[in-house]
């Protein structure tokens, strides 16, 4: 029967195919880091060595921070998806509490419109936003990195639909204690949509910190330039030629969140899928 | 329900005003955010549509359709089309199937289920133009493992990125590679969500082969969840940009020009925003198609109540 | 010998010991009730008789024929679960008829297109379909097969399960507590259908029910498990008149049996209520005293009222011995609800059967010596 704990030995079939597969899966992993530890002679020789001969790490990895900046973009990617999280938690809470709890009128044309904006895909907005971002002169700062996405509807659309689940007797309880909305807000509602709040920040900051649209289109130069930027920019500069230096700039950047994933699987995945369920 | 002096589900007129200020309030921050970044520019951009916007040129004109007729005689558009059609059509079907044969091979034992979950996950969270790079690496024609590993065997690897035969190909594969473990996660949860008590109900009813049991019970029950993982990855993949931006910048000679790739350059390298813009609704209306069929036609027969 | 033989069925789940060795012998067309209160192991047990679950030792033998090392789907038996287990995404007369489909064609001719132009598919679909319809008039749900069962109520899908169950004729019918997800008035009249539907169809039915009313109203035999052990197999009247042990006693009965622990005398003999009893000597013994074999007597215990309760039929009365802090609860007549009243005392002494169980609770056959005198009150029955 599905799901029956088997001895090892029936086990073993399933256990093989799981496991070559995921062996081809990993094998982008296993052979960026092989490559960011060789020389460029010994990749030259395309063997299929996953140990290097001649441990040239130090100097791949060594001539990556001599020469990106690598810490800065880190910190620009740090930033940049800190500063979009905490706009959208601020916005989208308090409008998916309001739509989701109160009643007032043109409730339910501002849900439509909610629903409408999860319809249009992030690109769409890019081209004007761009130009109206040239004008008032914005461009290549944080600002220009953040602002498009501080308006994130399907923040709202989820928090509308946790907050839906929350019974109305706890909040009509707060209402007779005497407490004004901002304060049932603030003290009644905040505090139990924190597995909400975690599951949209993982969504979002998975999201942002692999954007490479946006930031591809506002930056130029390396002073606000994104993780993802950053190794478009290596790469570019390389021109394909230091396959060492440039498989050690990859692995670096990829680290991040890859080692937050392994810290918290349970609650990435969650994340992603709660939120992809619901969308 | 009487309504008494005090009631606690129906406030008094005053408390309703109070009520609907407090909620526009708590909204505005959010529909500022949303006018300014989203409803204006969308309007705008399909506004650009119609006309010959270039940027720093003083002078705009509506020009009506010329726009789209354009797109439609050029070449470098139309193979663009193709390409993202074709992407499209080989992730989609790939990574669906894949994702849920991984997710049943996780589900039918106990053993390493958040080990392989982990392991089939990592590329979802991956920065996608690392892996790219490291994709690079692999695809490499002389340098690269793949090829390498076809030498061992005595095949003579081709130039995967190089290629324009194989460029969609090698590009199509790390969209599967992209997708499949966000596919696998949604099935896990679907397949978690059938009834133990109907596969024995199955079994008693004389339903021996697992064929039998997976078209019986498994299959029709996965209906909606089968459902939304079609969409998310039609709409997922139609969206490739940054693998074709690290990789081939939509060569060779366009061989892998994509869709969103095509409208990146077209507005920010040959500033031809309202060329651009054409192609970003050319875009939206493909997108809003899927949804409709998804809603409309699909969604009815999926749900059983 | 058709019928069901259960020998040594023993059972674990990690280190818990879910059945002990039970053996039980059914014989062909009874209505047998396995009951018990939750995790006594009854519904583990009726999974091994269906072939969902294997035992670690013991023998299943159906119809003389031993059945154990077979999966479910060989065993052709049908079982209702709780749940119902309906096929969401089929109508209720494709749910009816998926069993004969499996049984009777393979797997080419089930599929809908292809299977349609095989030879020989027509007038087997034809005869399942006349099947379905037969089981489903026979439940009244013959209006219902275009349905899917998201469209139907609780005891409507309740009935698709049991017409899933009976269009197989199969050799015995394994059901679930199939009744507790229904509302009190339904389960009612379900339970007077099923067994209605019992006498017409006459198969071996296993009834598994933590419901003792449920158990001791339908069934020929009854079952009470306890601690994955079968304390008692016999007749609802056996069980409720000569329960093998106090467990027993105190499971069957509504409401609860009362039970006085005493001690014998040197000579065994125990004196309670005005009643003396013969049981061994220097033993400390229980007494059983069924409510409504309880009554007002001139020689009885002295009891405070604690509490009346008016159910109509009956007026229950809970009353506290004043010597040893008994609990009592006295059933009386109707006519007796403006005689009590609480904080009154009374004296109670047994007017009926008085049951006796040894230091171990097993019960044993107590001589009352001396006439029992006439209540002071007449109670029920």
């Amino acid at each position: 029967m599905r799901g029956q704990a088997r001895s090892l030995l029936a086990d073993m079939p399933r256990l093989a195919v799981l496991g070559l597969i995921g062996l081809v899966m990993l094998s982008p992993y296993i052979w960026m880091v092989s490559a960011s530890l060789k020389p460029l002679d010994e990749l030259f020789r395309a063997t299929l060595n996953l140990v290097p001969q001649t441990f040239h790490g130090h100097v791949n990895y060594g001539r990556v921070f001599a020469e990106v900046p690598v810490v800065r973009y880190i910190l620009n990617g740090i930033i940049v998806c800190a500063g979009i999280l905490a706009f959208q938690l601020a916005f989208a809470i308090p409008a998916g509490y309001a739509i989701a709890k109160l009643r007032f009128r043109g409730r339910d044309t501002l849900f439509a419109f909610v629903m409408l904006g999860l319809l249009v895909p992030a690109h769409v907005p890019a081209l004007p936003l761009y130009v109206a971002f040239a004008q008032i002169g914005i461009l290549n700062t944080y600002a220009a990195l953040i602002a498009p996405f501080v308006s994130s509807v399907f923040a709202v659309f989820m928090f509308r639909q946790f907050f839906r689940s929350i019974p109305d007797d706890l909040i009509n309880a707060a209402r007779v204690d005497g407490m004004t909305e901002a304060s049932i807000v603030w003290r009644v509602v905040l505090p139990n949509a924190w597995p909400a709040a975690t599951a949209f920040a993982i969504f979002s900051v998975v999201a942002h910190w692999n954007d490479l649209f946006w930031p591809l289109i506002v930056v130029n130069g390396h002073s606000v330039a994104t993780p993802a930027l950053g190794i478009l920019y290596f790469r570019t500069e390389e021109a394909g030629d230091d396959f060492g230096a440039l498989m050690a700039a990859a692995v670096i950047m990829t680290t991040p969140l890859v080692a937050a994933f392994l810290l918290a699987q349970r609650r990435f995945i969650e994340g992603i899928t709660m939120t992809g369920l619901k969308g | 329900m009487a309504s008494p002096a005090l009631s606690l589900t129906q406030p008094r007129p005053s408390l309703i005003h109070s009520e609907a200020a407090a909620a526009w309030l708590l909204s505005a921050p959010a529909i500022i955010a949303f006018a300014l970044m989203v409803m204006i520019p969308t309007l705008a951009a399909i506004v650009f549509a119609f006309t010959d916007y270039e940027l720093g040129s003083r002078v705009i004109r509506f020009i009506g359709w010329a726009n789209f007729v354009e797109l439609f005689e050029d070449r470098g558009f139309v193979a663009s089309i193709r390409n993202t059609a074709f992407f499209v059509a080989v992730v989609t079907p790939v990574s669906l199937i894949g994702g849920l044969l991984i997710a049943m091979l996780i589900e039918a034992g106990t053993r390493g289920r958040a080990f392989f979950r982990a392991v089939y996950f990592l590329p979802v969270v991956s920065l996608m133009v690392a892996m790219a790079t490291a994709f690079q690496y692999m695809y490499h024609p002389t340098i690269g493992p793949v090829n390498a590993l076809l030498r061992q065997i005595g095949v003579a690897g081709p130039s995967w990125l190089g290629s324009s035969d194989w460029v969609m190909i090698s590009l199509s594969i790390v969209g599967v590679w992209e997708q499949i473990g966000f596919n696998m996660v949604l099935f896990l949860a679907g397949l978690t969500a059938i009834p133990r008590e109907i596969y024995a109900a199955a079994e008693v009813d004389g339903v021996r082969s697992p064929w039998a049991r997976f078209w019986m019970v498994t299959w029709p029950l996965l209906g909606p969840t089968t459902l939304f993982v079609l969409t998310i990855t039609m709409i997922r993949s139609l969206r490739v940009f940054d693998i074709v931006a690290t990789l081939t910048q939509g060569g060779p000679n366009k061989a892998s020009e994509v869709l969103l790739y095509t409208m990146y350059t077209e507005g920010f390298t040959f500033f031809r925003l309202g060329y651009s813009a054409a192609i970003t609704l050319v875009f939206l209306i493909i997108v809003l198609v899927l949804m409709l069929v998804q809603t409309r036609i699909l969604d009815k027969r999926v749900h059983y109540g | 010998m058709p019928g069901i033989t259960l020998s040594n069925i023993t059972k674990s789940f990690g280190d818990t010991v879910v059945l002990r060795g039970v053996d039980l012998s059914f014989a062909a067309g009874e209505f047998i009730s396995l009951v018990g209160p939750s995790g006594c192991g009854k519904t583990t047990l009726l999974r091994i008789i269906a072939g969902l679950e294997t035992c670690d030792l013991g023998t299943v033998v159906i119809d003389d024929a031993d059945v154990t090392a077979k999966r479910a789907a060989d065993r052709d038996i049908a079982f209702v679960f709780q749940n119902y287990a309906l096929y969401p995404h089929l109508t209720v007369e494709q749910n009816m008829a998926v069993p004969l489909f499996m049984r009777r064609m393979n797997a080419l001719e089930r599929t809908g297109f292809i299977g349609r132009l095989m030879p020989g598919s027509r007038p087997k679909r034809a005869a399942i379909k006349a099947e379905v319809k037969a089981a489903a008039d026979l439940l009244s749900i013959g209006h219902l097969l275009d349905r899917r069962p998201s469209q139907l109520s609780g005891g409507q899908r309740q009935r698709v399960a049991l017409g899933r169950a009976i269009v197989r004729h199969p050799r015995a019918f394994l059901m679930d507590e199939p009744l507790s997800n229904l509302d009190a008035a339904l389960r009612a009249d379900m339970r007077r259908e099923l067994v209605d539907l019992h006498r017409r169809v006459g198969v071996t039915t296993i009834y598994v029910t933590h419901d003792q009313a449920e158990a001791m109203t339908m069934s020929d035999r009854v079952a009470v498990m306890l601690g994955g052990v079968v304390q008692q197999f016999a007749t609802p009247k056996a069980i409720y008149e000569q329960p093998a042990n106090v467990e027993v006693a105190a499971f069957i009965g509504s409401p609860r049996i009362n039970l006085i622990a005493v001690k014998a005398d040197s000579r065994g003999s125990i004196l309670w209520g005005g009643t003396r009893l013969i049981g061994e000597p220097s033993a400390a013994m229980t007494l059983g005293l069924r409510p409504e074999h309880l009554g007002v007597k001139p020689d009885g215990a002295a009891s405070m009222v604690r509490h009346v309760e008016f159910l109509g039929p009956d007026v229950l009365v809970h009353a506290e011995t004043v010597e040893n802090g008994n609990a009592l609860i006295v059933r009386f007549a109707p006519e007796a609800w403006s005689a009590f009243e609480s904080h009154e005392r009374l004296l109670l002494g047994p007017i009926g059967p008085v049951l006796l169980f040894d230091a171990q609770g097993r019960r044993v056959p107590s001589a009352a010596s001396g006439r029992m005198s006439e209540p002071a009150v007449r109670a029920v029955g």
